[in-house]
C-alpha cells in the first residue's frame, strides 16, 4: 500500500485543476497512487450545502442517502465538530445501530479500515477526507504512520481547491449574520463611535472588533465601512 | 492528570469545566485586568468558546482544575488572526500543521508543575497529530514561566509594555523540548503519552476491523 508518494506531483495535479470533474479524475488518481480501496471527501459550507465525491460503489452511495446513514453513522458523529485526524478504530461502534450500519457497509464493498481528516475552513465550511481500506490492523497502522502526516497535507490541498471552485460558483453567497454582528453592524450604520456600541452592547471594544471582523470577512468587504454598506444592500440589517 | 476534551464534552466534567471558565476569569480579569467578559456565573468565556474547541485541562488530585489552555486549528477562525493580526506583520498564521493555543490559565491553588505538565500537552500535541508548530497569545508573566517550563516560544510581535505586555509566538515541534519539559514537570513521557493515547488513541479502542 503506498510506499512511495509523490507529493510534488499530487500538489501539482491538484494545482492544475479548474472544474469538480477534474477534482473527482485526481481523487480517482490519487487513490491508485495511494493503493487504497476508496477516498471520499465531504464537504459542507457555511450555509449548509453539501458537496461530496466518492469512489464507493453506487450502491453503497445511494444506500447510505436512502437510510439517512449520515444520522448515525459513527465516522459522521466522531469527527463533525472535531478537527484531529480519526482513525476508524478509535471511534465508538459498540452500539446496536452502529453494528448493524458496519455490516451493510462492509457488505456493500466498503473496507474494514478508514482514516478520517476532519477540516475547518473559513466562515464555519467544514469539511472531511477519508482514506477507506481491506487490510489487518498492523498493516493500515503502517500506512498511517508512513502516510499520516501526508494526507493531512493533501486533505487541506484538496480542500482549499474545492474551496476555490466554491467561491468562483457562488460568488454572491448571501451569508447570514449573528445577532450580535446585526447589532453591531447596526449601531455603527447608524453613526455610533465603537466605544458607543461596546457600551450598548455591553462587550469590550476587544470583542466587538471580533463581531465586526467577522462580519467583514462574511460580507467580504474591504473595510468597516465597506461591509456596513453591503450589509444594507443586502438587507442584512435595516437601519 | 491531564485530559483532553472537546468544548462538547466538558459536560462530563461539570467541576473541572466550571473550574476552568471561573480561573480563566480570575486570571485574565481580576489578576491581569485584560479587557475579556464574566459572565453572571463569574465564567470568562469569548465567542472562540463556541467553535467547539479542544481543552487541555490539568486535573488535581482532588478533581479540581489547576490549569488549562484552549486549542483550535488555524485553518478557521482564531484569535491571533483576527484579534491579534496586527501583530503578525498582517499575515496570517494559517496552516494544517499549526494549532493556536490560547487562554493558558493556571488556578490560584495549581500545584507546582501544572504550567510544565499543560505545556508537555502541547508537545504531545504536535507529535501525536504531526504539527509543525503551535501559535499562542500570552502575556508578560508567561514569558518568565515559558523559560523555566523549558519551552520558550519565537516570538512574532508585541504590544503594550511591561505587564500589560501581550505576544504572540511560535512553538516549533522539537522531540528535546517534549523530553525536557516532561522531565522538569516531572511527569514520565509514557504517562503523558497514555493520557493522550486515552483521550484520542488505541487506549479507547473499540475493536471492529476483522483481522483479515
Amino acid at each position: 500500500m503506498g510506499t512511495k508518494l509523490d507529493m510534488g506531483q499530487i500538489l501539482e495535479d491538484l494545482e492544475s485543476t479548474s472544474t469538480l470533474d477534474e477534482l473527482s479524475a485526481v481523487a480517482v488518481r490519487l487513490r491508485d497512487r495511494l493503493q487504497v480501496e476508496h477516498l471520499i471527501y465531504h464537504w459542507v459550507d457555511g450555509a449548509n450545502n453539501q458537496y461530496g465525491y466518492t469512489t464507493y460503489p453506487d450502491a453503497w452511495a445511494e444506500r447510505y442517502q436512502e437510510k439517512s446513514y449520515h444520522r448515525i453513522d459513527p465516522v459522521i458523529l466522531g469527527c463533525f465538530q472535531r478537527f484531529h485526524p480519526v482513525d476508524w478504530k478509535t471511534l465508538d461502534w459498540s452500539g446496536k445501530v452502529a453494528k448493524g450500519f458496519l455490516q451493510d457497509a462492509l457488505s456493500h464493498g466498503v473496507g474494514n479500515q478508514g482514516y478520517s481528516i476532519p477540516i475547518r475552513g473559513p466562515n464555519g465550511q467544514f469539511a472531511l477526507f477519508t482514506v477507506n481500506h481491506s487490510c489487518d490492523d498492523e498493516t493500515w497502522k503502517r500506512f498511517i504512520d508512513t502516510h499520516g502526516r501526508e494526507l493531512i497535507l493533501i486533505a487541506h490541498y484538496f480542500n482549499r481547491k474545492a474551496l476555490e471552485f466554491e467561491s468562483n460558483r457562488r460568488p454572491d453567497a448571501t451569508r447570514s449574520l449573528s445577532p450580535r454582528e446585526v447589532d453591531a453592524m447596526t449601531l455603527l450604520a447608524l453613526g455610533y463611535s465603537r466605544a458607543q456600541v461596546a457600551h450598548s452592547l455591553t462587550i469590550s471594544e476587544h470583542t466587538l472588533r471580533v463581531y465586526i471582523e467577522s462580519a467583514r470577512s462574511k460580507l467580504g468587504a474591504q473595510n468597516t465601512t465597506h461591509a456596513i454598506a453591503t450589509a444594507l444592500s443586502r438587507g442584512l440589517i435595516v437601519v | 492528570m491531564l485530559r483532553y476534551l472537546f468544548a462538547d464534552e466538558l459536560h462530563k466534567f461539570p467541576a473541572l469545566a466550571e473550574g476552568m471558565f471561573r480561573d480563566r476569569a480570575d486570571q485574565f480579569k481580576t489578576r491581569l485586568g485584560w479587557d475579556v467578559d464574566v459572565n453572571e456565573k463569574g465564567e470568562e468565556r469569548d465567542q472562540y468558546d463556541d467553535l467547539n474547541p479542544l481543552y487541555v485541562i490539568w486535573e488535581e488530585e482532588d478533581g479540581s482544575h489547576g490549569g488549562s489552555m484552549r486549542v483550535l486549528p488555524t485553518t478557521g477562525p482564531i484569535m491571533v488572526n483576527e484579534v491579534f493580526g496586527h501583530l503578525t506583520g498582517g499575515k496570517p498564521i494559517r496552516s494544517p500543521v499549526i494549532w493556536e493555543v490560547t487562554r493558558f490559565c493556571l488556578s490560584r491553588t495549581a500545584s507546582p508543575h501544572t504550567a510544565g505538565a499543560i505545556m508537555l500537552s502541547g508537545g504531545e500535541i504536535m507529535e501525536g497529530f504531526g504539527l509543525t508548530h503551535i501559535a499562542g497569545v500570552f502575556d508578560a508573566r508567561m514569558i518568565r514561566i515559558y523559560r523555566l517550563i523549558g519551552s520558550s516560544p519565537l516570538v512574532l510581535g508585541s504590544e503594550g509594555t511591561g505587564r500589560d505586555q501581550i505576544s504572540v509566538g511560535l512553538w516549533p515541534y522539537s522531540a528535546e523540548d517534549c523530553n525536557r519539559v516532561a522531565e522538569r514537570a516531572g511527569i514520565p513521557r509514557e504517562l503523558s503519552r497514555l493520557w493522550f493515547k486515552t483521550a484520542f488513541g488505541t487506549g479507547r479502542q473499540h475493536r471492529f476491523a476483522l483481522s483479515a
